[in-house]
Formats: structure tokens, C-alpha cells, sequence
């Protein structure tokens, strides 16, 4: 009863004293770092995904990799690998790793050792060898790897010395070090690997992480937040904020009323409408990037009669692009003509683009026996991405264009998980989804978005397989010189404009809206959102 | 006494009963297996086990399940929903009983005041203020005041109950009780954080009810007011006060109660309206998510926590509203 009383005092006392002075949200000086992302992460193991939400909430948060990308000029720097020597014929990659690399210290987990060699070994096998413990470990499933082959090419990964590792491919790969940059070659810990099998609940190491970064995991409800605290011995030096926390907010206009209200410091993927909001007021502030990404239409083609050619030809010009570029993205995006973005190397300025005809469109698709009144689905992705802010709004649009050559579309949407379950098992006629790199590397582009390979994995959305394809793309990393690679690029692009298995509609730029006392924050052009280096200023 | 006791309770058992039957025949219409829309779990050996089962014995291994506090799991997130409940279902009795409780606050004496003069100017500005609080539709109302208090003027929050940078953590699922149990944080600055953010929600659900509240305890006033034993107490020589607190009061809010016993459905409704406007991480924003995202479990332990919560407390406030009220004695002894 006394308890209750002196509550109740509190509660009334407290009340009334804080309302004798108006008080503002910026009031509260709690040290930490608000985050508005856009939905739920499937788990917090980026090996296990290439879904960027994933990526923003474990990659650069929780983990690190042997090798990052520097976020300006996109080179290569070290990570959790100090330097690395590759042999003259191009097979084998030594490593010599940072020492005195603490892990995350948790309730859930106490390291008696710092980072060495058996966590690389330990990360690597795990998506490498059938036989890991950890391979089937949740689903077993490693998208991003898989759709690259790369486990194939890996013959071994030998452990030198504590501090030293050795890779040994089977054919020189120029993408290789770039691999091991991506957000998703992040460094598990492998003592606690060990823990979890001892206490029989290995998939423990996907939902309650442990790494080397600089925030370490706290807790996670979905759909409401993720809360995450400071690594106190983060290697590259001391984090500025005590606490960061991922708001999951899905609508964009709410989370633009919160980095207005102050309620979120840093919230991405502003709708292209709100731009201008962010832009004219000025508590806040809007980060801008050529994007490396690509939106653009899927077809289906194992499902018939999407695996004609002619009738996909036929509908990508049934489709007016300069339209959704000015509707969609609201001229903050490029046409695209092929996969690659003009940031990229390879970029084929000439490349052939299929133009808007709906004429020839409506000729095609009935000399190739589709009737008027042909139905069929089109998938909108429910979430924004840069490649494509509003994939609804897209589809609504297409919609009336496809009307136009006789195609009744109907548009399908899920929540994010459930749409990427339903296009892995190919129910989908057609989808309109994109891609974001990983790397800088044009091989980022061809091989998971179009290889044989890639249909498992689930990025091969046009579920598109045709060995001449894949025997280009593996030429093309057999040499090193940059012409001849442009060149096999070329001829992919011509294969793919033939083809058409999808439809490239945009090169996006990037977005991301901050509050103006956050600094020391880019947007990272390659990959998930890092966080670590941010410091808040309080006034 | 007793005999009332063990009406309303058997009337409680029986209308849950109906509840629970509802919310097993959901799994079936459902499409999908009725086992995994029961569970949770997708185990198609269990899934054909389960089918061979008699419809009457999985009921009774549901009802047995429901009663171990083995709700099922959630599709979308694997996890337990009861305790998913046992998270979301305070946060919304919370904010349904600030709200009640602001609108009796409000709406009382407002009513009495409106009752006690009736015909005059007062009366005519409260009646007419009234209507129009009760025609507000919720949503739009809780648009409005995040445009002007939230976004305008910066004053108030417009998301979740309490700065997520405040780690508080669950222990009752009622933020108050939770901050004062919390020791890791500034209380003080947490409790006023808590209610910067109850404020604006608060308020949006109690208008309607309020405005109900304040029409009602105004018609019961003004006919306490003319009642027999009023007019003997005013022919006595009694002050208007002395008439209206000792005989007045008392009657006139009898009426009430079994208002209010209504009122809790559709402040519960209306909270759920509100919570997905203001993040509110009730569960009206939890069962959106799980229509959006087809989790049939979930909505239906959804469904089946907030029928029973309703239930529970429209009975309890009929219970005591029956309890008090000797009035309703006799009529009931003949019929009984």
C-alpha cells in the first residue's frame, strides 16, 4: 500500500513539476542514436540474405568483414584483415589478420579469446562446406554465395598461423577480394559457435548475435524495434553513442513525421514526394548519391507464355519507361538501358533499348498467340527501395499501359518476407523488384540477377537460364583486361535486349534523410548502412 | 449475493466458451491446414495426425492448449503468441483505462454542471460541444492533432509510449508500473516522457466516450433533479449543494454505470484505431500487422485475447453495477 502511494505521489509529483516549463522533445538527453529503417530483418546474419534490411541491421552494425569498400571512391581497404597478398597466377589469397580484436561481451555470451584465424575459418566453412556443423543452421540457405558459385571455386581455406589465413581458388576470380568486402562475408565468432552446439541451440548464433562491430545486439521485437548498445572495445576506437535503435516504421510519411518530430535521427528511403519537404526545412537534412542499382521488370520465364521471347519484346514496349521515370522517381533516377548503372566501369553507353510501341507490341503478341483479354499478375514489392520508390504506384501505371495492348494485369503484393517466399517458388507471372550492388563489380550485376545458378538462391527473378548467358559471364572473369571484359559485357547486354527475361527500367539515386545534428554519416554506396562512426551533437 | 456471484460467472464461462468455439472454427476457415492455423508450427506429419483427429477432440486438445497458456506461434515471427499477447495486450488496456478514466474526469462534472442548469446557456453550449465531440471520426481526429501538436508545434510525440532510447524494461506491460520498477533511468524524466506520449492518444479515444458520458449524466441529473424527493428537499429549506450532493449525486450517477459497461467496447475499438495511428504498440497495431501480413494464428489469438478482455471487463463492471444497485433486487427476485 505504501509502495502504491509513494507511486502514486511520484507520478503526480513528477507530472506537475515537468509541466510548470514547457519542455521539448529534444529535452530528453538520452544518449543514442534513433534509426527509422523500413521493415523487419529476417535474421541478423547478412550471409543468410541480400535483402538490404538484413544488411542494415546486422553488416556494418554487429559484424566486420576481412575487407570493406571504402565508401567514396569504392576501392578496396582493410578490415578485420590487415593486409593480403595475392599470388602471381591469381589462385591463391593470404591474409594477415588485426590482433587484439575484442568481440561483443553479452549476457548471452562472454568470449575468453579474442578474433584469430578459426573465426575466419569458421565464418567461410560455414557457407562453404555442406559437412560445417553450422551449414544447415537455419535453412541453409546463402543467397548471395550461392548465386555466385563461389563456394565451388574455393578449394581450401587453410589456417597458417594464428593470425594468417590462406584461400585457394580452383580458377583466378577478379572479383574475388571484392567478395569478401560485401556486407555479406561478415566474421562470425567461432567460440561461440562452439558454445551454442554445447548448449544445443545453434540457431541461437542468427537471432542473438555476437561479432566485432560496433554496436553488440541487445533486443529485438518485430515490427517495433531493434535496440542495440555500444561495443565498449571496439577496435577502431571509441563509438559515440551509448545506445542505437532501429524504428521499424514501413510508411515513409511516418517516418519523415518522426525525423521532423525529432522522434528519429536518421530515417531512409524518403518517398521522391517528400524530398522537397526534407529539403526546405532546416532542422534537417537530405544525403544524395547516384545509386549503384537497377530497377526493372521481371518476367517469369518458366511459366508459358512468358517464355517466349516475343511476347516478353512484346510487352516491355507495350510499357512507356520516360513515363515511371517521371512519375516514380520523379526524374531523380536514370533510364536504363542495360543492367549497369553509368557509375560502373562497364557501363555501355550505346547499349540497344527497347522503345515504347504499343502498336508493334499489340502486333507481336498476337502473332505470337495472345489474345486480347490475356490475363496476368504483376507483382509490386510492398517496400521502397531506392531502385524503385513505389513499386505500387509503378504497377498501377503499367497496369493501364498493358490495358492498352489488350493485357489485363492484375497487381499482387505481400509483406516483404512473404513476397520473397512466393518469388522464390516462382508463383509470380511477373515482378517489379531491382537490384542493389554489393560490389562495384559488373559481375555483381550479371551473375546473381541472371545465372542458372541464381534461381535457387532466389535473386534469379526471371527464373531465366540459358548456358550461352552463363558462358559469357564466366569469360568475362577468366581475364583481366578491362577492354576485353567491356566488350563480353556488350555482348551480354545484346544478349539480354534480344531476350528480354527482364525488362531494366531505372538507375536510381540514392536518399536519406538525417536530422542536422547527426554528422559523420554517408550514404554507403555499397552496401548496408554503417552506423559505428556517427556522432550526434546535443545542443 | 452469492446467487449473483455465480450468475454472472456462469454467464462469463459461457460467452468465453462461445469466444473459444469462434476462435477454433477460425483455423478451419482459414485457408491453410487448420493444424498450422492452431499452432503456428508447419509439420505436415502433425498436420495429418491432427486431421484424423475428431473435430470435437481437437477442440478439446485447443481448448486444453488455451487453458496451459499454449496460444500457438506466431507464422511471421516464430514466436510464442501468448507472450506476444502478454506485451501488447497491457499496453492497450492501459491506454483504455487513461482514456476512460480521462473522460469521467471530464465528463462528470461537465454533465452535473450542464444537468443542474438546464435550458440555459451553459446547458445549450455543453450539449451542442458534445455532438460534436461525438461526431469526430477518431482517425481524422488523431491526424489532426499530430499535424498541429506533433509536426506544427514540435510539442508532443507522435509515436510509441515512451522515447525508445529509454530502456525500460517489461515487467507488467504498464508503462508507469514499469518505470517505477525500472532502476537504470532517470524515473522522473521517464514518467513525463510517458505521459508527452499518452497525451494526444488519450485524448482521441476519450472525446466520444466523453461526449456519451457527459449527454448521459446530464439527462440523469435533470431527472434526479425533478424527482419527488428533491422537490421535499427543497420545500425542507435545503441548499441547492446540500440537495445535490446528499440526494442528488448518487442517483444520478447510477444510470451511468451500465453505460460505461457499454462504453468499454467501443473504447477498446477506438484505441484500436488510434494505436496504429500513433504506433502504439498495443494490440491493434499488433493484429493490423498480422491481417497485413496473413498470419492466421495470430489473428486468431488476436481475436480470441481481445473478445475475452472485452468480455471480462464488460461483465465485471455489470457485476458491480448490479452489486450496488439495490434497485434492481425486486424486479430481479420475481423473475429469477
Amino acid at each position: 500500500m505504501i509502495n502504491g502511494l509513494r507511486f502514486f505521489a511520484f507520478v503526480v509529483v513528477s507530472a506537475t513539476i515537468s509541466a510548470c516549463s514547457p519542455v521539448s522533445n529534444s529535452d530528453i538527453k538520452v544518449n543514442g542514436l534513433v534509426f527509422c529503417s523500413e521493415s523487419n530483418p529476417s535474421s541478423f546474419n547478412p550471409q543468410l540474405d541480400t535483402s538490404g534490411t538484413t544488411a542494415d541491421a546486422s553488416a556494418h552494425q554487429i559484424y566486420d568483414r576481412l575487407l570493406d569498400f571504402d565508401t567514396e571512391s569504392g576501392n578496396i581497404v582493410p578490415g578485420l584483415a590487415d593486409s593480403w597478398l595475392v599470388s602471381g597466377d591469381g589462385l591463391v589469397y593470404t591474409f594477415q589478420l588485426k590482433r587484439r580484436v575484442a568481440f561483443h561481451t553479452t549476457p548471452y555470451f562472454t568470449p575468453t579469446r579474442t578474433f584469430n584465424a578459426d573465426d575466419v575459418l569458421f565464418s567461410i566453412n560455414r557457407w562453404r562446406q555442406v559437412e560445417h556443423p553450422y551449414h544447415k543452421v537455419s535453412g541453409g540457405f546463402y543467397p548471395y554465395f550461392q548465386s555466385l558459385d563461389l563456394a565451388d571455386n574455393i578449394v581450401a581455406v587453410k589456417r597458417i598461423n594464428g593470425y594468417r589465413v590462406e584461400i585457394h581458388l580452383a580458377q583466378p576470380d577478379s572479383s574475388f577480394l571484392a567478395n569478401l568486402a560485401t556486407d555479406f562475408a561478415v566474421v562470425l565468432s567461432a567460440e561461440y559457435g562452439q558454445q551454442l552446439i554445447e548448449q544445443g541451440t545453434p540457431s541461437a548464433i542468427d537471432n542473438r548475435p555476437i561479432g566485432t562491430g560496433p554496436y553488440k545486439f541487445v533486443e529485438y521485437r518485430p515490427n517495433h524495434f531493434i535496440r542495440f548498445e555500444r561495443h565498449d572495445d571496439y577496435w577502431r576506437g571509441k563509438v559515440n553513442q551509448a545506445q542505437l535503435v532501429f524504428d521499424i516504421t514501413p510508411r515513409s510519411a511516418l517516418r519523415l513525421a518522426k525525423l521532423i518530430t525529432g522522434e528519429c535521427d536518421i530515417s531512409v528511403f524518403p518517398a521522391q514526394s517528400e524530398l522537397d519537404v526534407i529539403r526546405d526545412n532546416r532542422d534537417l537534412e537530405l544525403l544524395e548519391k547516384p545509386g549503384l542499382n537497377v530497377g526493372f521488370w521481371a518476367f517469369n520465364t518458366q511459366k508459358p507464355p512468358f517464355d517466349n521471347p516475343d511476347v516478353r519484346r512484346a510487352l516491355a514496349m507495350a510499357i512507356d519507361k520516360n513515363t515511371l521515370l517521371d512519375t516514380v522517381y520523379f526524374d531523380s533516377a536514370r533510364r536504363a538501358t542495360s543492367l549497369l548503372p553509368p557509375s560502373s566501369w562497364a557501363h555501355q553507353s550505346n547499349a540497344d533499348d527497347i522503345n515504347y510501341n504499343p502498336v508493334q507490341a499489340r502486333r507481336l503478341l498476337q502473332a505470337s498467340g495472345i489474345e486480347p483479354g490475356f490475363e496476368m499478375t504483376l507483382w509490386a514489392m510492398p517496400v521502397q527501395r531506392a531502385y524503385n520508390p513505389n513499386a505500387m504506384k509503378m504497377a498501377r501505371l503499367m497496369q493501364s499501359y498493358l490495358k492498352d495492348v489488350g493485357v489485363e494485369a492484375t497487381i499482387v503484393s505481400y509483406d516483404w518476407t512473404t513476397f520473397r517466399n512466393n518469388l522464390q517458388q516462382g508463383l509470380h507471372d511477373s515482378v517489379l523488384i531491382g537490384w542493389s550492388a554489393d560490389n562495384v563489380d559488373p559481375d555483381n550485376f550479371y551473375r546473381p540477377l541472371l545465372t542458372c545458378s541464381a534461381i535457387p538462391t532466389g535473386t534469379n527473378r526471371a527464373m531465366w537460364c540459358n548456358p550461352a548467358y552463363d558462358e559469357l559471364i564466366e569469360q568475362a572473369l577468366l581475364v583481366n583486361d578491362t577492354e576485353r571484359r567491356k566488350q563480353i559485357y556488350a555482348q551480354a547486354n545484346r544478349m539480354l535486349y534480344e531476350q528480354m527475361p527482364l525488362m531494366p527500367i531505372a538507375h536510381a539515386f540514392r536518399f536519406q534523410a538525417q536530422r542536422n545534428n547527426v554528422n559523420n554519416l554517408t550514404i554507403n554506396t555499397y552496401g548496408g548502412v554503417r552506423l559505428g562512426g556517427v556522432v550526434k551533437q546535443y545542443d | 449475493m452469492i446467487k449473483i456471484l455465480l450468475r454472472y460467472t456462469n454467464l462469463l464461462v459461457l460467452t468465453l466458451l462461445v469466444v473459444v468455439i469462434f476462435s477454433f472454427a477460425l483455423a478451419y476457415l482459414f485457408p491453410g491446414e487448420p493444424y498450422t492455423n492452431l499452432t503456428g508450427v508447419i509439420d505436415e506429419q502433425a498436420a495429418a495426425a491432427h486431421q484424423n483427429l475428431s473435430v470435437t477432440s481437437a477442440f478439446w486438445q485447443y481448448l486444453g492448449n488455451i487453458f496451459a497458456g499454449d496460444w500457438g506461434l506466431s507464422l511471421m515471427t516464430g514466436q510464442s503468441l501468448a507472450d506476444e499477447i502478454a506485451i501488447t495486450l497491457p499496453a492497450t488496456l492501459e491506454l483504455s483505462l487513461y482514456a476512460l478514466a480521462f473522460a469521467l474526469l471530464v465528463g462528470l462534472p461537465i454533465g452535473f454542471w450542464a444537468g443542474l442548469k438546464p435550458h440555459k446557456g451553459i446547458d445549450y453550449s455543453v450539449l451542442g460541444a458534445s455532438a460534436v465531440m461525438h461526431s469526430f471520426p477518431v482517425f481524422w481526429l488523431a491526424m489532426l492533432l499530430v499535424l498541429i501538436f506533433s509536426l506544427q508545434f514540435g510539442w508532443l510525440p507522435m509515436s510509441g509510449r515512451l522515447n525508445l532510447l529509454m530502456d525500460v524494461p517489461n515487467v507488467s506491460g504498464f508503462i508507469f508500473v514499469d518505470i517505477f520498477l525500472a532502476d537504470n533511468i532517470d524515473r522522473s524524466q521517464a514518467a513525463w516522457d510517458a505521459v508527452k506520449h499518452l497525451a494526444l492518444p488519450t485524448f482521441c479515444v476519450s472525446i466520444i466516450t466523453m461526449a456519451t458520458i457527459i449527454r448521459a449524466v446530464r439527462r440523469s441529473t435533470l431527472e434526479v433533479m425533478h424527482k419527488p424527493f428533491i422537490i421535499a428537499a427543497q420545500s425542507r429549506g435545503l441548499s441547492n449543494a446540500q440537495i445535490f450532493f446528499k440526494h442528488g449525486f448518487r442517483n444520478a450517477l447510477l444510470p451511468i454505470l451500465p453505460i460505461l459497461a457499454m462504453q468499454v467496447t467501443t473504447i477498446i475499438t477506438n484505441v484500436m484505431i488510434v494505436e496504429s495511428i500513433f504506433s502504439w504498440p498495443g494490440i491493434g497495431n499488433w493484429l493490423l500487422q498480422a491481417i497485413y501480413q496473413q498470419d492466421y494464428p495470430a489473428i486468431r489469438a488476436g481475436m480470441l485475447a481481445v473478445a475475452g478482455a472485452v468480455i471480462v471487463v464488460t461483465i465485471l463492471i455489470e457485476l458491480f453495477n448490479r452489486i450496488i444497485d439495490p434497485s434492481r433486487e425486486k424486479f430481479e427476485d420475481v423473475t429469477f
